[in-house]
């Protein structure tokens, strides 16, 4: 007790009693078991923060199973929030307020390495009076270890104080909560009562009137009994453009509505499964339809059936899914059908870490396919990207005649933070399906010489007729027998990936253009690697970073961007082998799945720095990371 | 093809398609291979319908029976082993105008593609399934089909096969949803046609047993039902498939059977001491998947514009 008396009195030594104090970001996180709404309180509190004009970026915390155990590690499920006066990219490193519904959760966060000493955590007090002996003494001795750890804790009756207004607290706390948290971070309240009227709109006035009142008294009671009390000012008042806010996977179905297709073939998995939900429940707008297929192969075989009738179709899976999709896919890369796959990376192999984030699907979504099968493969980094690369997507896919792996993460998926509202474009959508008559001398698959490319005939055309097959095949879609038709397929549809690669930009170099160290990233991490490369370069080192969103085939120039700094490595979320450890040596050392690729694309001595732990990455084990190494160099 | 009208005019079609053109390569199937008399019907069934070829597209998966849209001049989709099902009805999914035929074998089907097998009946998109069924694989010479005898000895059971044949009738029958189902064997060209005709003219998937002659490698699994007709049992209806007085006179084992009767239809498929041959069962009105996937379809840039924005208004802050 002495620990968290001393603790408290400096903290409240901070801040003044009246004012509140002004700080330029906090990280924030909401736990419960699963099924009392943290998610919901997080996400309202991170619009409501959006709508001010603040950075905000919201990840949530999801645990394995739909009905955990109650009051377990395993069962922590809730939110963070990082709340800033900037623009904010990512998820930050350790939280610095933590609400907690139970003491068990915690420990959850605790292994993940989210909370440092002098977390302040606001901890539901009923468990130390429950009538299971068990369960006080649980509690009573995981507060004396969060004492022993150096977090702060605060005992507070947030189920008490709900019973006043709601005879189920479970119902509401999230609410109440909600209501503190306002109050802490200085929140526009009006609009966080708008925004509470519009979560419950469905539901009507009988549902919102009583999640206003949980939020006055939450509000009401931080004021009262809580010295916390800050104010994150963003940098420009309110909102400077239009602004949507959605999490990345919604950024993925909305892209497909704006693409103009109308066909999204899929088989559930998580956690891309939620892309289809959204889309389902929207899909009517643009007159599209969604098909559940009977297992991931039916799904993109379904979606290029669709494509190959001249309706460019969609598929979006997960690490297992792609697995299994695998031949299909080849078939879409030999026979030239237009394909958008979206692939959710989760960690594996095998089943994996369905709810994880893990970017361990690289090398298989360009080299899984047997035999040699070209295709472009896109890396969104930002939420406002998982939108626009869609787009992007589909069109390549129908100007290059190849399928379009997008891998965005879980990461993306599940993240949630405010960007410019896109503007749809009459150009995004594809256009109609050509019926007009096809000239008879012009085979299938007329390619060109110098690109691969070459028109394509749809069902419906006359003079088209030709039979798409797997076989290998001469530009007239027959069967090869001959020594030489495989050989000039194959080189037709690599000179495809050339002629793209040509169009294709210098990527922008994040810091000074010559240095010590390069950082290359891609997908998701890039918010947090570059806040990584920002604290090194203040702290005056010599680091950039190089974000790569085209993986197959690269973008221009990176063997010459990578020779002006001593030394190049990835920070990838991927396995690797930690060169340190017993029998790795430079001929055993497996790399991580970026750097793998970088080192024989470039035939430079490309270093990485990789973990699969299960969690986005922090900023600060970035800079542990790349210090070590720059120690290393020096 | 030529008629005369109410008004004595002279109907003219633009286009009159001959049975030159649906005719694709040269069938490279084996000589004596039932393939051959299935080709023939097809192509037959789509000069009465005068299908225009653009708007006909076969689809397989792997296999001798799945080389079949080579050997047709129409749009084909010669896809991957057991994966014809999806794929048909991926095609079919947007585009309602195109007439989506499947050919498909006993492996490509019942084997590797067993799981689109039951939930293609179900989805009943409307096309006609077409499965070759020699009781054999051919293609990769020699080895067990899921159809083949109990005791045939294969390249991959020498010593004989060790479980009782499947019978698809059964299993086709029992999926919810299922539309249409009929059998018929490749040496009666008549009942072949027949056959596939009212297939064809069935809106949802109709699926057609092929039970159908390899003789490289089987030829004594079905000599004897071709020697001896009193084995096949001929299913006559006036909603089933038309027979006329010659194949009547071929097959004495005759039976009137009522295609809407689902538990008739059960039980002559069940019962293995015949082979029946017609419509096992005709449902017109099992709900077709079409009806919801070309749903919204022709909307215009405008409408589909003005979608984008609704749905991103509603994230708006």
């Amino acid at each position: 007790m002495t620990k968290q008396a001393t603790a408290q009195k400096s903290n409240v030594a901070e801040i003044s009693a009246g004012k509140p104090k002004r700080i330029e970001e906090h990280i924030i996180e909401v736990v419960s078991d699963s099924g009392e709404g943290a998610q919901k309180c997080g996400q309202t509190f991170g619009t409501v923060s959006g709508k001010m004009g603040n950075g905000v970026w919201t990840v949530e915390i999801i645990p394995a199973e739909i009905q955990p155990p109650a009051r377990s590690k395993e069962g922590a499920s809730g939110v963070r929030i990082r709340l800033g006066s900037k623009y904010v990219t990512n998820m930050g490193d350790q939280a610095d307020l933590v609400i907690a519904f139970n003491e068990q959760v915690l420990y959850n966060r605790i292994v993940n390495g989210a909370f440092r000493k002098g977390t302040v955590v606001l901890l539901e007090s009923k468990w130390a009076e429950d009538p299971q002996p068990a369960i006080r003494e649980q509690y009573a001795a995981a507060l004396a270890d969060f004492n022993e750890r150096g977090l702060i804790i605060h005992e507070l009756p947030l189920e008490k104080e709900c019973l006043k207004i709601v005879k189920n607290a479970r119902q509401g706390k999230n609410m109440f909560v909600l209501g503190m948290l306002c109050r802490i971070y200085s929140r526009d309240t009006q609009r966080a009562l708008d925004e509470i009227a519009k979560v419950f709109a469905r539901k009507g006035e009988k549902v919102i009137k009583p999640n206003h009142e949980l939020f006055k008294a939450g509000y009401q009671y931080a004021a009262e009994n809580l010295d916390y009390h800050y104010e994150v000012i963003p940098e420009r008042e309110g909102l400077q453009k239009p602004t949507v806010v959605t999490n990345g996977n919604t950024a993925v179905g909305l892209g497909i509505l704006a693409s103009g297709m109308d066909m999204l073939a899929m088989y559930p998995i998580t956690p891309a499964t939620s892309v289809s939900h959204y889309v389902s429940e929207v899909f009517h707008h643009t007159g599209g339809f969604m098909h559940q297929a009977e297992d991931e192969i039916a799904a993109v075989a379904y979606a290029v059936g669709s494509s190959f009738a001249g309706r460019t179709a969609v598929t979006v899976t997960s690490g297992p899914g792609m697995a299994l999709k695998t031949e299909i896919l080849g078939l879409a890369v030999m026979c030239e059908v237009p394909l958008v796959v979206v692939n959710v990376q989760r960690g594996g192999p095998a089943t994996g870490q369905p709810t994880k984030i893990e970017q361990g699907d690289l090398l298989s979504a360009i080299y899984s396919m047997p035999g040699d099968a070209p295709k472009i493969v896109m890396a969104p980094a930002t939420i406002s990207e998982c939108f626009h690369f869609v787009i992007t997507a589909r069109k390549l896919a129908e100007a290059f005649r190849t399928p379009v792996i997008i891998l965005t993460d879980a990461n993306l998926a599940t993240a949630v933070q405010p960007y410019d509202r896109p503007e749809p474009q009459a150009e995004w959508l594809s256009a109609p399906i050509d019926q007009s008559e096809w000239d008879k001398n012009i085979p299938p698959y007329d390619w060109d010489d110098e690109t691969g490319l070459s028109p394509r005939p749809i069902p419906g055309q006359p003079g088209g007729e030709y039979v798409l097959t797997g076989l290998a095949h001469t530009k007239r879609s027959k069967v090869a027998y001959d020594s030489m038709s495989n050989q000039i397929g194959c080189n037709m549809r690599s000179r495809k990936m050339s002629a793209f690669a040509a169009t294709l930009q210098r990527p922008e170099i994040y810091g000074d253009k010559e240095g010590d160290i390069l950082v290359l990233s891609w997908g998701s991490t890039m918010g947090a690697v570059r806040e990584a490369v920002d604290r090194m370069r203040a702290d005056g080192h010599k680091i950039s970073n190089v974000h790569l969103r085209f993986l197959h085939p690269f973008e221009k120039d990176l063997k010459e961007i990578f020779s002006k700094f001593k030394k190049v490595m990835t920070v990838e979320l991927n396995y690797s082998d930690d060169p340190d450890m017993p029998l790795i040596t430079d001929a055993t050392r497996r790399y991580a799945q970026l750097a793998n690729i970088l080192r024989h694309h470039t035939l430079l001595d490309i270093d990485c720095w990789s973990i699969v732990q299960a969690a986005p990455l922090q900023p600060g084990v970035i800079c542990e990371a790349v210090l070590g190494r720059l120690k290393k160099l020096n | 093809m030529f008629g005369l009208k109410a008004d004595w005019s002279l109907d003219v079609q633009d286009r009159y398609f001959t049975l030159e053109d649906y005719e694709g390569a040269q069938p490279r199937w084996c000589t004596g291979c039932g393939d051959h008399g299935v080709l023939t019907a097809v192509q037959k069934v789509c000069r009465e319908a005068q299908l225009a070829p653009e708007k006909i597209v076969n689809v397989s998966g792997i296999g001798c029976s799945s080389r079949l849209p080579h050997y047709m001049k129409t749009y084909g989709f010669h896809g991957l082993h057991g994966r014809a099902l999806p794929f048909a009805s991926g095609i079919k999914a947007r585009r309602p105008d195109l007439d989506v035929w499947v050919s498909t074998g006993d492996g490509d089907c019942f084997s590797i593609g067993g799981c689109h097998w039951i939930h293609g009946i179900r989805y009943n998109v409307d096309m006609v399934v077409l499965v070759f069924d020699n009781a054999i694989y051919g293609l990769t010479k020699n080895q067990t089909s899921p159809t083949s005898p109990q005791e045939l000895k294969t390249s991959t059971h020498p010593t004989g096969s060790f479980l009782p044949a499947m019978n698809p009738l059964t299993i086709t029958l029992g999926i919810t949803n299922v539309s249409f189902v009929a059998q018929v064997v490749d040496w009666n060209p008549l009942l072949v046609y027949e056959t596939i005709k009212m297939a064809h003219a069935h809106r949802g998937t109709s699926f057609v047993r092929i039970i159908q002659r390899c003789p490289v490698f089987v030829e004594d699994v079905h000599k004897e039902m071709v020697n001896d007709p009193s084995q096949i049992l001929l299913l006559k209806h006036e909603n089933g498939i038309p027979t006329n007085e010659a194949v009547e006179r071929i097959y004495p084992n005759q039976i009137e059977h009522d295609p809407t009767d689902w538990s008739a239809a059960m039980n002559i498929a069940r019962d293995e001491s015949r082979v029946p041959c017609g419509l096992l069962y005709h449902d017109p009105n099992a709900p077709v998947y079409d009806d919801w996937s070309n749903v919204g379809m022709g909307m215009s840039d405008e409408e589909k514009i003005a979608g984008v924005n609704k749905a991103l208004d509603s994230f708006s802050i």
